[in-house]
């Protein structure tokens, strides 16, 4: 069953880009703006080639990452003490309701004026729009936390810290990977977004470049980085849900008493 | 002194308006190597008493006294059995992980920990499940881990809150001789509350009968029966239905509310 599917979309794949090839080449659409699948590969292949792709390769990963470690560990532990002290979570809800919505486009003003083009820009959107989606996740985690496993603690004389550490951060942790998977997502947009609009070095700006500079195949070779770069994130963030999951219902399966 | 000693306790649940005297004045002592059933009507009180006794609520008025100190928060001398097992255990740790965490906050040294935990597995027979995770194990098989966890940290007294409610018949009775052969064993003291008539009189050298909420003790029960109970004689013998009898019309004239009678003293035979 699992290898038929495997088939299917093995398939389903080559057809999209036997599509592609044949398009531009029946003369369907113009040429010069789409195209065929393999000039777009021969592009791919010349890019792959250069070092200057490359180093725009790093340049977004490092920006990917750095912006969700912060927004992650900065996430996490705002939706700790906001739910541990007393009164915070009331306080402060509405005025995360007012600034969670706000897109992180919305703030490349700010961060043209703030940092230029450097990294920093790209953090700032990054991390904007992605510890949202951590901070809730991590909210719900720890509401999360079973009455009885917590008087367990209690009468066994786990203190506080004991008890956020073996009771609370394990109940939210399927709650954080859930916000981590998405911020991950999220936070590859955003980079890529920054680096396009404010021309902070990456993938972006190369599109950017090659857009400017009418190499057309270069760009859809670059775009199909990103869309792979997506892919690799999704499956790798899937991969440490997992295996830091192994115990948690949505992972383990059924289990044969 | 006596291992655990109740008196006066009262606790008054207070919000929105509405007083709810759930304990009016409970008074009892289970003495050191005791093992004491409480049972009651359903909605009697038994779980808020026993959490004032592990500490875990204040109660209004009274007190706990363990060992002749008084309780304020959870004493390290008690352990807890909880009658949900598959929460009380921690899903996310393998069984001797969960046995072996309270010994952890206990601050003894690793080789201590370890012994323990291999003598508490071995005492309820789980011995090759130290590596799996709770909920690889059937219900009988996780409240042994929490029978386990409980015997390893060495309690003064151990305290089960109707620990069998949630297990099918058959285990329930392997479960109830294992707390008998354990109290045999280690000599712990161990106050078990249940709402079945003949687990407490079968479990039990005492049994103290609750009336039903606002609570009071309404009789203390010897149960006379030997020492050496099985399942099989025991439940038979004329002298075990006269007990769970008496202690049956007992908890049905404590939900129609008649006064209590406070002999204290066992049936005539």
């Amino acid at each position: 069953m699992k290898g038929e599917n495997a088939a299917l979309g093995a398939a389903g794949l080559a057809a999209f880009l036997a599509l592609g090839e044949a398009v531009p080449r029946l003369g369907l659409v113009k040429e010069e703006y789409f195209p065929p699948t393999s000039r777009i590969a021969d592009a791919l292949a010349d890019e792959l080639a250069d070092s200057a792709f490359w180093s725009a390769l790093g340049d977004t990963l490092t920006g990917w990452a750095l912006g969700l470690a912060i927004a992650a560990c900065a996430g996490v532990v705002a939706g700790v003490v906001i739910s541990v002290v007393p009164y915070l979570r009331e306080a402060t809800a509405s005025t995360i309701e007012f600034l969670r919505p706000i897109p992180s486009v919305a703030l490349i003003p700010l961060a043209v004026l703030l940092y230029g083009s450097e990294l920093r820009s790209v953090l700032l959107l990054v991390v904007y729009a992605s510890f949202w989606q951590i901070l809730i996740q991590t909210l719900y985690g720890v509401q999360d936390v079973d009455p009885v496993a917590e008087e367990t603690a209690r009468s066994y004389g786990l203190g506080t810290w004991a008890r956020v550490r073996h009771v609370l951060w394990p109940t939210a942790l399927p709650y954080v990977m859930t916000g981590l998977r998405l911020a991950a997502a999220v936070a590859l947009i955003l980079a890529i977004t920054a680096e396009l609009v404010i021309g902070a070095p990456g993938l972006g700006a190369r599109i950017a470049v090659a857009q400017n500079s009418q190499a057309v195949p270069e760009m859809y070779a670059l775009i199909v980085v990103t869309g792979l770069l997506g892919l690799l994130i999704n499956v790798g963030a899937r991969t440490v849900e997992r295996r830091a999951l192994a115990w948690h219902q949505s992972v383990r399966g059924e289990v044969a008493v | 002194m006596h291992a655990l000693a109740v008196s006066g306790l009262q606790k008054v649940y207070e919000g929105s308006g509405r007083r709810v005297e759930a304990v009016r004045d409970l008074t009892f002592t289970v003495d050191a190597g005791e093992l004491v059933c409480l049972v009651g009507p359903s909605g009697c009180g038994k779980t808020t008493l026993l959490k004032c006794m592990g500490g875990l609520l204040t109660p209004t008025d009274g007190e706990v006294l363990l060992e002749g100190r008084k309780v304020n928060g959870p004493p390290p001398g008690m352990a807890f059995v909880f009658q949900e097992y598959g929460r009380s255990l921690f899903p996310w740790m393998r069984v001797a992980q969960n046995v072996e965490l309270p010994l952890k906050q206990k601050g003894l040294s690793k080789s201590r920990r370890r012994e323990l935990v291999a003598d508490a597995l071995e005492s309820v027979g789980l011995t090759d499940a130290a590596d799996a995770y709770p909920w690889q194990l059937s219900g009988g098989m996780q409240q042994r881990v929490a029978i386990a966890r409980a015997l390893a940290y060495e309690p003064q007294v151990l305290l089960m809150d109707e620990p069998f409610a949630a297990v099918d018949a058959q285990t329930r009775a392997d479960l109830e001789d294992l707390v008998r052969g354990l109290w045999r064993e280690r000599g712990i003291t161990i106050l078990f509350v249940t709402h079945d008539i003949d687990e407490a009189v079968y479990l039990g050298q005492r049994v103290i009968v609750l009336s039903s909420s606002p609570t009071v003790v309404r009789e203390q029960l010897k149960v006379d029966l030997p020492d050496e109970r099985d399942q099989l004689h025991t439940r038979v013998a004329p002298r075990f239905a006269e007990l769970r009898t008496h202690v049956y019309e007992q908890i049905q004239a404590a939900k129609r509310g008649a006064g209590a009678v406070k002999t204290d003293t066992p049936p005539p035979r």
